[in-house]
């Protein structure tokens, strides 16, 4: 197992690399700099254009650029936001409490609605309820989150006025950040005004994000399910005699989630992508909303460093989903 | 929880018992983050504007209008030969307090050296904080035009300049001369935290910092010791939104109490929601589209004319402006002082425009690009829409003109290199003064770096040099009369629009007005 660990492990240097000079480069080869990106109508004066670039290292080679932020980097770190000069390590904690919020609670929507879903759609196969939802996760999982979340406020924030159209919480609540976790942290100024506003915020950036995995989660709930009830201990659990509940659920679900576990898993990399856009929609001030405008800015050590903190948090993850499922399913170790 | 917070959250609680009368907070949907909390670092408006509530400077301009006035300066005298400045500041004026810092005295001249020496002087402890870049300090040529700012007493400070110079109290008013306090910056100093002071601001606004959340909220508090008496507001938040159809949104579920920069194509729908007002007032802007004056056929003044009367303008305000805005015959626009109403503006004739063409030895016609825009600015809202009117346009007179367009800060960079033959820009003023606009987008120093025209002419050159040295404004105004004159007579741009500004509001807003320059002004505003 300590083998097995040790060389995937070692696999996640070349990952760092690859990703540092992925970013690196592309964010390069984006025509504009820093300081490009902040002259407006009025131009920059050729002179002053070069000692700026010079101040702050861009006229050098590229290659020297690409040594000297990776050098800057493995000694951890990060290097300050051009834009608003704090160290780009205390802005992506400031905000990562924001995007795990919102992640925890999409994936939680996504696995209590679609697991269930997709058991029922296998037990009932061929069914117009199977079809249709199946038609329902086919749609789903191809949803454009910008145009779904925009019609989500069309409608149940601008024309019914059920749900808050964006922020985490109503600005007439002053919730003290101490955690960053806006539920935890106005529970623990005991606001229950603000308690309530922030988990009524949460309502539809909760469904845009989690409505792409949930549609996932049902598919292959679904799958796995049919899979698993074709299988000889189903049959003898159902031949000695036991409940349809007991079959279903403790015999053929819980051996159809093993696969489902994994899939969970590798979504999250897909939900920070997703979070990305669903962030911009709804001004949730995370992580995904900060590389955008990052971007925008050409904010080079905030887009490296960010690109950089969430593929570490990705590997991270996945490397603990194929742990855990090497310790589910041993064969995979070999 | 600190204490601060406690007293904070408890007066919230209060007024919450007391109901929503007592408290009266007014949400502001800004379109942006704020890079820091000093307006001497920062040129985006979305920066400057989340200063503005906080910070003020030796003078202002008036609620609304391009009229300069005291703010921390109670008067001044300027020198018979124009070089040395006398500023009388404002007694009694009081500091706001954050949780590590309280204030042992009152605003002084201390702080308006310590203000103006952090951006001028190279080796000041503070100039290199928070990356330096004193962008307005360089682009308003400070440097050159200040030989000295110093103390005379602890309420008067002396500025002498190198060359006298009229708009210099007008530049005054601008953000980036606000004044910091040096008690603060002290403060900081000793204990290892300069970079505080641009990021939990002290100033002497009629509003206080609070808190600022990343991308999501920013919150003032009343400031009630305000030397100009206290605000009608109780809480100033700003609720952070990207997303011009999302601030929207938030206007309608009165989830914020003001919502600018609309998209146009919602004007309409605003205009007729009973529940929303909208402000509307021209701006103190122009759009244009320059004639790159170094390349052929351009640098003949016929061919440029020509191309002034092959294009109908009436058709692009109709088409693109939506009416939103009224034709541009002068580089600056009519509400400014100056403006030469007599210029009379070429006229759309495409017959007579050909008899220039083939003057100019070009019966042919010819082959030009014609560059857009990638971005709806304030003053052009569809660059490439307007380009594509012109195209039709200019194919009638014989000139084959084929849209190019780059990445904006492309755009602006390769426009500044005089890349292009013909290139559509604009610009919006700083501070209300036709020097604003007349040396920066075309005097002979502009030509060299941000006018993209290129245009160097002698004549008009001497007239807007000599206007900016002397105080009379009659005088003044005749020599930019004159200038504009020079100017539609060689024709370097063709004028398309001055553009209209609007500010949507909730119904029950009272007080706010559209600023013809710089940030908006909560001090007046109040909830009915």
């Amino acid at each position: 197992m300590l083998r097995y660990l040790l060389r995937r492990i070692m696999l996640i240097i070349p990952t760092f690399v690859g990703v540092t000079l992925l970013s690196f480069t592309l964010i390069h080869l984006v025509p504009g700099d820093p300081i490009e990106a902040r002259v407006g109508e009025r131009g920059i004066a050729p002179e002053r254009l070069a000692q700026l670039r010079a101040e702050m290292g861009y006229d050098q080679p590229m290659w020297k650029q690409f040594l000297d932020y990776e050098r800057q980097v493995v000694s951890g770190d990060l290097g300050l936001s051009t834009v608003t000069h704090q160290p780009v390590w205390h802005e992506f904690l400031s905000l990562f409490p924001a995007t795990i919020e919102l992640s925890v609670c999409a994936v939680s929507f996504a696995v209590l609605i679609g697991i269930p879903l997709g058991m029922i759609a296998a037990l009932r196969r061929g069914t117009a309820f199977d079809f249709g939802l199946m038609g329902a996760s086919v749609t789903g999982a191809s949803m454009p989150i910008f145009w779904w979340g925009l019609m989500m406020i069309l409608v149940f924030s601008v024309s019914l006025g059920w749900t808050p159209v964006s922020g985490r919480v109503s600005d007439m609540y002053f919730v003290e950040p101490w955690s960053g976790f806006m539920l935890l942290d106005c529970w623990w100024s005991d606001d229950e005004g603000a308690c309530r506003s922030a988990a009524s915020h949460l309502i539809l950036p909760t469904i845009v994000l989690g409505t792409i995995p949930l549609a996932n989660f049902a598919r292959m709930t679904r799958s796995s399910m049919l899979e698993v009830l074709g299988e000889d201990y189903v049959r003898t659990a159902r031949a000695k005699g036991l409940s349809d509940v007991r079959v279903n659920v403790v015999h053929a679900l819980r051996n159809a989630l093993i696969p489902v576990a994994t899939v969970i898993g590798l979504s999250i990399g897909g939900l920070l992508g997703g979070a990305i856009l669903t962030e911009t929609i709804f001004a949730w001030p995370g992580v995904g909303h900060w590389i955008i405008e990052s971007i925008q800015a050409r904010d080079y050590p905030v887009l490296q460093g960010g690109t950089l903190l969430i593929a570490i948090i990705v590997i991270g993850v996945n490397l603990g989903v194929d742990v855990m499922y090497s310790v589910l399913n041993p064969r995979i170790r070999r | 929880m600190t204490k601060r917070s406690t007293v904070v959250l408890g007066a919230f609680a209060l007024s919450a018992l007391l109901g929503s009368a007592q408290a009266k907070t007014l949400v502001y949907c800004s379109e942006g983050s704020p890079e820091n909390f000093n307006p001497m670092l920062n040129t985006t408006g979305t920066s400057l504007q989340a200063s503005a509530p906080i910070m003020e400077g030796l003078t202002h301009f008036m609620n609304g209008t391009t009229q300069v006035g005291p703010a921390l300066a109670e008067k001044w005298d300027v020198s018979a030969d124009g070089l040395t400045y006398m500023f009388h500041l404002r007694k009694g004026v009081k500091w706001h307090s954050n949780k590590g810092f309280k204030p042992t005295r009152d605003f002084n001249a201390d702080d308006v050296v310590f203000s103006f020496d952090r951006q001028a002087n190279k080796d000041a402890p503070y100039h290199k904080v928070n990356g330096g870049g004193y962008d307005y300090w360089a682009d308003m040529n400070m440097s050159k035009l200040v030989k000295s700012v110093s103390k005379v007493d602890a309420y008067t400070v002396k500025i002498e300049m190198n060359a006298p110079q009229a708009p210099f109290v007008a530049n005054l008013a601008m953000p980036f001369a606000s004044i910091q306090s040096k008690e603060y910056a002290d403060a900081l100093l000793k204990a290892g935290k300069p970079e505080l002071i641009d990021n939990e601001p002290i100033g002497t606004g009629p509003f206080e910092f609070v808190q600022y959340v990343k991308d999501a909220t920013i919150r003032y508090k009343r400031f009630d010791q305000y030397h100009g008496g206290k605000a009608k507001l109780d809480t100033l938040v700003f609720s952070i939104n990207k997303d011009a159809a999302v601030r929207l949104a938030k206007l309608r579920a009165n989830e914020c109490q003001i919502s600018p920069f609309p998209p146009p194509a919602d004007l309409e729908a605003i205009r007729t929601d009973k529940n929303l007002t909208l402000l509307s007032q021209p701006g103190l802007n122009v759009g244009y589209m320059a004639f790159n004056t170094l390349k052929k056929p351009f640098d003949d003044a016929r061919v440029r004319k020509a191309v002034n009367m092959s294009i109908d303008k009436a058709a692009i305000l109709k088409a693109v402006y939506l009416g939103a805005g009224q034709p541009a015959k002068n580089l600056i626009p009519p509400t400014m002082w100056s403006y030469n109403d007599k210029v009379e503006d070429f006229k759309y004739d495409p017959a007579a425009a050909k008899k220039l063409l083939a003057e100019a030895g070009l019966p042919d016609g010819f082959e030009t690009d014609l560059w857009a825009m990638p971005v709806q600015r304030p003053y052009n809202p569809d660059a490439k829409r307007i380009g594509e009117l012109m195209q039709a346009d200019l194919a009638k007179v014989g000139i084959k003109a084929k849209i190019v367009s780059y990445e904006w800060g492309e755009y602006r960079k390769r426009a500044s290199a005089g890349d292009h033959m013909m290139a559509q820009l604009g610009w919006s003023g700083d501070n209300g003064d036709p020097d604003n606009f007349f040396a920066v987008l075309a005097s002979c120093a502009a030509a060299k770096s941000g006018s993209i025209t290129k245009w160097c002419n002698k004549e008009y050159d001497d007239l807007i040099t000599k206007a900016a040295t002397i105080s009379d404004v009659k005088e003044r105004t005749k020599l930019y009369e004159q200038a504009q004159v020079v100017m539609h007579n060689d024709a370097p741009y063709l004028f398309i629009a001055h553009s209209v500004v609007f500010l949507p509001m909730r119904a029950n807003v009272t007080g706010v007005k559209i600023q013809a320059v710089g940030s908006q002004n909560f001090f007046t505003a109040d909830l009915k």
